[in-house]
């Protein structure tokens, strides 16, 4: 028997933060859970492909991610995204200092029973 | 903090950072007391092709244009404390601004600054582009550089400090180097302490961009709060004999340190956390670990240090023509149509002539691409405020500026109500990197009296 209730759909900005760091073509996005409890539920589901496909627009030519279990946070490093860095690229933003909240706007699965423990206005 | 640290307090983080961030780290370690130094982290890859091209045009100039706002309200107060100032605000020219230093502090009542001048770091001489023509690209050696500059490391740092210097002044040096020199020259470490360097080099990572551990780029309102942070206080590394440190932040100031925010900046511009390249160490931050011990207070332990990279990089600027960028406003009813209209009359007037990119912010701006692949996968909407932003970089100047003439033209020959253009036009630099081996690009130090 499925209970649909049980499994809430937010974005990840709701169990992590993070933050974007560029050198040169290369971006560096770190997801830092708030909680331990949903830090499990971050490396399982917020994966390389998941990355390389909310950042399909800008044809990485990589995405690798590293896992810190002991800080509780992903850094992903993605390659060639930002069209040529902070000297070529046309972008506003040509360091891609917004990226993070791209990633950070990725959908996650949470078991309901984990609610209380998100992020930011009831 | 354990009786032998040492105080590594930040007073700037980039070459636009405010300048009265420095006042309330030196008080606080001032009222301290005990060993303790300043960084000033002042040097992006534009700011110092910028001020070769200053140096070019006036022998005296070449330095950090902001030293005297930066360095002037607390030199006093650092050298009667003996506080050494560590900062990279030479930038293509330390030996102007060490005579710019010493100025002030006869201004000051200092006659006696002594300023160590780092140098060796700038490739752009003669005997540096030979050595450029061996280690850069086949196609860009052939090419004068604007400017060419190895990073350097923190041993030339600590031996200017050494040999009894108020202030150390550098080009371009690694960021961390400017935390980790006074570190070695305090706990009188070697080059082969590999652990020591490594964790001070993440002391120094944590310090050199300010505010951005202490509550900067980090608010995010209901889910990161930040007190006071139009008064964010800059930051202090305790630093230990082992090279491991406490962060925290100048007192009486907004701002925080807490995990969150430390975290965030130790993974800044990481890329493999096992090997953060630095002159001086390969830093290891893969089983570091962050505790926070009291209010604004944050140990980092478990980082480790491994034998130093063999190659130091250099970075070389290059001329990269003309960026041209010109915006114009639309709001009310049917504004991204227009909006969306005014972007075409553009692309029909300027044809092939450039490549341009269209932004409709309000619409979408940051998150599309060059290639304008997510613009065109957007369908149009009804924003009721857009601005359309167009860009086009050329090495040609007037193919540029006739594309800002076709923006400013749509006032009247555009869609309806088009308002507010504003546009710009400037020179690009673009940077190439390369690696050459350390024995090929040794620092000097000299102590100016």
């Amino acid at each position: 028997m499925t209970m649909p209730e049980t499994t809430l759909r937010v974005p990840l900005h709701r169990l992590a933060h993070g933050r974007t760091g560029d050198k040169g073509n290369r971006s560096n996005i770190s997801v830092i859970a708030y909680r331990a409890e949903l830090f499990p539920l971050i490396v399982e589901q917020v994966t390389e492909a998941r990355v390389a496909e909310a950042f399909r627009d800008r044809r990485p030519a990589a995405v690798r991610r590293y896992v810190l279990p002991k800080l509780g946070a992903l850094n992903f490093v993605l390659d060639d995204v930002l069209d040529g860095g902070v000297n070529d690229s046309l972008n506003l933003d040509s360091h891609g200092k917004a990226l993070a909240f791209r990633l950070l706007e990725m959908e996650v699965a949470v078991p309901a029973e984990l609610e209380s423990l998100l992020a930011g206005p009831r | 903090m354990a009786t032998d640290g040492l105080a590594i307090g930040s007073g700037a983080g980039f070459s636009g950072d405010r300048t009265d961030a420095a006042g309330p780290v030196v008080a606080t370690l001032v009222s301290r007391g005990g060993p303790a130094a300043l960084i000033f982290e002042t040097l992006a890859e534009r700011t110092l092709a910028l001020a070769q091209i200053a140096r070019r045009q006036d022998p005296a100039t070449g330095y950090e244009p902001q030293l005297d706002r930066f360095v002037g309200p607390i030199l006093k107060a650092c050298v009667e404390h003996r506080i050494p100032i560590v900062g990279n605000f030479g930038a293509a020219n330390p030996r102007a601004a060490a005579a710019r230093l010493q100025a002030l502090g006869r201004e000051r009542g200092l006659p006696r600054l002594r300023v160590g001048i780092v140098e060796g770091d700038d490739l752009s001489d003669e005997r540096g582009r030979a050595l450029l023509r061996e280690y850069l690209p086949p196609g860009l050696a052939a090419r004068e550089p604007v400017s060419a500059n190895v990073y350097q490391g923190a041993k030339v740092i600590a031996d200017a400090l050494r040999a009894g210097a108020d202030v150390v002044v550098t080009g371009r040096v690694a960021d961390p180097s400017l935390a980790v020199g006074p570190a070695m020259a305090h706990h009188g470490w070697q080059e082969t302490d590999w652990d020591q360097l490594g964790r001070a080099t993440m002391a120094g990572h944590l310090l050199e961009c300010g505010a951005q551990v202490t509550g900067g780029y980090f608010a995010d309102p209901g889910f990161k709060d930040v007190p006071d942070l139009h008064a964010v206080g800059f930051p202090i590394a305790e630093i230990a004999g082992d090279g491991s440190f406490v962060v925290t932040k100048a007192e009486r100031t907004g701002g925080l340190v807490d995990a969150r925010t430390v975290k965030e900046q130790l993974l800044y511009e990481v890329h493999d956390p096992a090997a953060y390249l630095t002159p001086d160490v390969v830093a290891d931050i893969s089983q570091a670990e962050v505790s926070e011990l009291g209010r604004n207070r944050v140990a980092v332990s478990g980082v480790r240090g491994h034998p130093r990279p063999a190659t130091l990089k250099v970075n070389a600027c290059f001329d990269g023509g003309w960026l041209g960028e010109a915006e114009i406003s639309y709001a009310g009813p049917n504004a991204e149509a227009r909006a969306r209209l005014a972007a075409e009359v553009v692309r029909r007037r300027i044809g092939d002539a450039l490549a341009m990119r269209f932004d409709l912010i309000g619409v979408l701006s940051l998150f599309a691409d060059d290639g304008g692949r997510a613009a065109a996968a957007r369908a149009p909407g009804d924003a009721r405020d857009v601005r359309l932003r167009v860009a086009a970089a050329h090495a040609d100047r007037a193919r540029v500026e006739r594309l800002l003439a076709e923006v400013t033209a749509l006032y009247t020959c555009g869609p309806a109500g088009g308002g507010g253009v504003r546009t710009s036009l400037r020179s690009r630099l673009s940077t190439v990197s390369c690696f050459v081996p350390r024995e090929r690009v040794p620092a000097r130090f000299e102590i100016l009296e």
